[in-house]
């Protein structure tokens, strides 16, 4: 059908033990063998990969802020690790505020079968920034807003970073900090006043204005509102 | 009160013969100069439609959608330039809520997320709760929980047949398919008490174990379900019209689909012979026999047969998991995590000290964090959850399957008609409730 048509097959990298993978059993707390990967990029990266740990059997990686996207780059091109799957991105934020908050991202090595988490950690009081890796990984696009809205997080490189559960105009913040209370930091009738006041689907983003490029193309209805000095949705 | 009749008199003129001998007749108006002339589209009265493209908005509250999702969508005639899609209609708050929560607590949330896969959910979660918990559960609870995930696996591809059918305009296997639907509800409905919701599992076993007779009716269920599968596919498969409406649209190549993070029969339907269940097992899933189905064009009637086919295989796993079903506790033997027997609570002491610590506080894992993925119908489901050793996450993800494929929506339709946007979001199988979370 498409001339780009490949099929894939998990698993089927040379070298990758030819046995079916068993289900994990007795799995230790702490320990246990590291995904080989964790090792090629001690000695690719070096000083840019700052911990391994091995917990419940999962590999996680500590790597350098600043690198993150030339690491999973690196990971994603080179031949003896193709992790060419970026599972989830999301953030952790502890409840012991001096702790720094974690950004977490699960990849899966789909030819080697292999899965592993990288996590950067962003200081209390350092900008919450880490670079985004939306050119390596189409599948972050999401993720990654989401983790923006939920958190306050700025991925930069991300091309269309904004809002993506909570409504654009939202004004309580980041909902998953932990400073941010369960029931939101306005009173339910704030809450609800302001819900019902948005109307988000009368509502249109400046990169869906362009479409309809002149102002006469306009709803009747959007043209009173934007005429009467509403703001559209940005 | 009388009636009064009125005759609209309108003038007309014979123009010629239509194609079966009978005269054409236009009204006659008259012009500037007073005389009748015949109507006349003249092209300068139609509006110039080339290079103006229209914004047209399908959502939140349209059946076709399947929930509240928007679709902002720029039309070049009926072509579909751009899609910008809008989420966060149904945003509750589920994974905040769970930072409240003690972790048996969450498993009511885990239903309410994608609820038309409430069993499957509730086993992933219990998993991923087991490995932060360091817990092994014991055999026949494993062969259950399988049941469990299959069932809801069928459930829910029986849903997302029969909207499909709907979205497409055929109507008779949207019924035939939700009376196999309610044949497992009924099931579920013996087993545990509820339909929808169904907090099946706990942390280190189950909430229930199977009634008297309930695998009678499984076994039941499995025997006769075939038959109107195939006549699903009797019907839809070869069908001229179904074909016509899903072959060819929104095809993904494998390397693209492996890059937006398609996942579950998204994926495999676009020739990455990828399964949770083979890849990266649980639950012995590698001691079962069964195949996995991959497309070949990664279009919209490649989906339809992988998971046509992913019922047959459910089917499969069921009848090994009858065969197998073991006897022997279901729960752990735990007392730190699972509740000891009610009647105990009252007479004996150390009974009634871990009820109280279990209710009151709630177990406690150690400091640590895991990521458990399972296949659900939609893609692969992860659960990862952080421990910072109290009876309450530190954080408690979802890894939500239809979340990243439906991002890739834009990709799907740009290029295909407008009426075609339907198959294609119905093809990807979205579930707002976790998609929104």
């Amino acid at each position: 059908m498409s001339a780009t048509f490949i099929p894939i097959v998990a698993g089927h990298a040379e070298g990758v033990d030819a046995a079916a993978p068993v289900t994990p059993k007795n799995v230790p707390h702490h320990g246990g063998p590291a995904n080989p990967s964790a090792q090629a990029l001690m000695e690719k990266f070096g000083s840019a990969v700052h911990r391994v740990d091995v917990v419940w059997g999962e590999t996680t990686v500590i790597v350098e802020r600043a690198r993150v996207n030339e690491i999973v780059r690196w990971l994603h091109d080179e031949p003896s690790q193709q992790y060419d799957f970026c599972a989830d991105v999301t953030a952790v934020e502890f409840r012991d505020l001096e702790l720094p908050i974690e950004v977490v991202w699960h990849l899966r090595s789909l030819p080697y079968r292999r899965f592993l988490r990288l996590k950067a950690l962003i200081p209390k009081g350092q900008p919450l920034a880490v670079p985004s890796v939306w050119d390596i990984h189409k599948s972050v696009d999401w993720m990654e807003r989401e983790c923006y809205d939920m958190f306050g997080i700025t991925f930069t490189g991300h091309p269309d970073l904004r809002r993506i559960l909570m409504w654009e105009q939202y004004k309580e913040g980041f909902p998953l900090r932990k400073d941010f209370p369960l029931r939101g930091r306005f009173s339910r009738s704030e809450q609800l006043r302001q819900a019902l006041s948005q109307n988000p689907e009368a509502k249109y983003s400046m990169q869906e204005l362009s479409i309809a490029d002149a102002f006469e193309d306009l709803p009747r209805d959007m043209r009173q509102r934007l005429s009467a000095g509403e703001k559209v949705g940005e | 009160m009388a009636t009064t009749k009125r005759t609209v008199e309108v003038a007309l003129s014979t123009t010629g013969l239509d194609s079966r001998g009978r005269p054409q007749r236009v009204p006659l108006v008259t012009d500037q100069s007073g005389n009748l002339v015949p109507v006349t589209a003249s092209p300068a009265l139609e509006p110039e439609l080339e290079g103006d493209h229209m914004l047209i908005n399908i959502g939140p509250q349209h059946p076709a959608t399947h929930g509240v999702l928007r679709l902002v969508l720029e039309l070049d005639g009926e072509t579909v330039v751009r899609c910008i899609p809008h989420i966060g209609y149904l945003h509750c708050g589920f994974e905040k809520i769970g930072e409240y929560r003690q972790y048996n607590q969450i498993i009511p949330w885990t239903d309410r997320e994608d609820y038309l896969n409430s069993p499957g959910n509730n086993v992933a979660f219990a998993l991923g709760a087991e490995r932060l918990f360091g817990i092994e559960i014991t055999e026949r609870c494993k062969v259950l929980r399988v049941m469990a995930m299959e069932l809801s696996r069928l459930i829910s591809h029986c849903v997302w047949l029969g909207t499909f059918c709907i979205d497409i305009g055929a109507f008779t296997p949207f019924l035939w398919i939700f009376q196999q639907r309610e044949r497992v509800y009924t099931m579920l409905e013996s087993w545990i008490g509820a339909r929808l919701t169904t907090s099946l599992t706990r942390v280190g076993g189950m909430a229930a174990d199977i009634p008297d007779g309930w695998t009678d009716d499984l076994e039941n269920f499995v025997r006769t379900f075939p038959k109107v599968l195939a006549e699903c596919d009797a019907m839809l498969t070869k069908n001229a019209i179904w074909v016509g409406r899903t072959v060819g649209l929104g095809a993904m190549s494998s390397a693209e689909a492996v890059n937006y993070g398609l996942s579950g029969p998204m994926l495999r339907a676009s020739g990455v012979a990828y399964d949770v269940r083979k890849d990266f097992p649980y639950l012995d899933y590698e001691t079962y026999d069964f195949d996995i189905a991959v497309g070949q064009a990664g279009d919209v009637y490649d989906r339809y047969l992988v998971r046509l086919e992913e019922m047959r295989q459910s089917i499969r796993i069921l009848e090994q998991a009858l065969k197998r079903l073991p006897d022997g506790p279901v729960n752990v033997d735990d007392h730190r995590v699972i509740l000891p027997p009610k009647s105990k609570a009252t007479s004996d002491m150390e009974s009634m000290i871990h009820h109280f610590k279990q209710v009151m506080e709630g177990p406690r894992p150690p400091v640590g964090e895991a990521y458990v993925a399972v296949e659900s119908p939609k893609g692969e489901k992860g659960y990862y959850m952080v421990s910072d050793g109290t009876s309450k996450p530190v954080r408690w993800r979802i890894r939500p399957p239809s979340f990243v494929n439906l991002a890739a929506i834009p990709k799907m339709v740009e290029g295909h008609l407008l009426s075609d946007v339907i198959a294609i979001n119905a093809s990807i199988d979205i579930v707002m409730g976790e998609i929104d979370r």
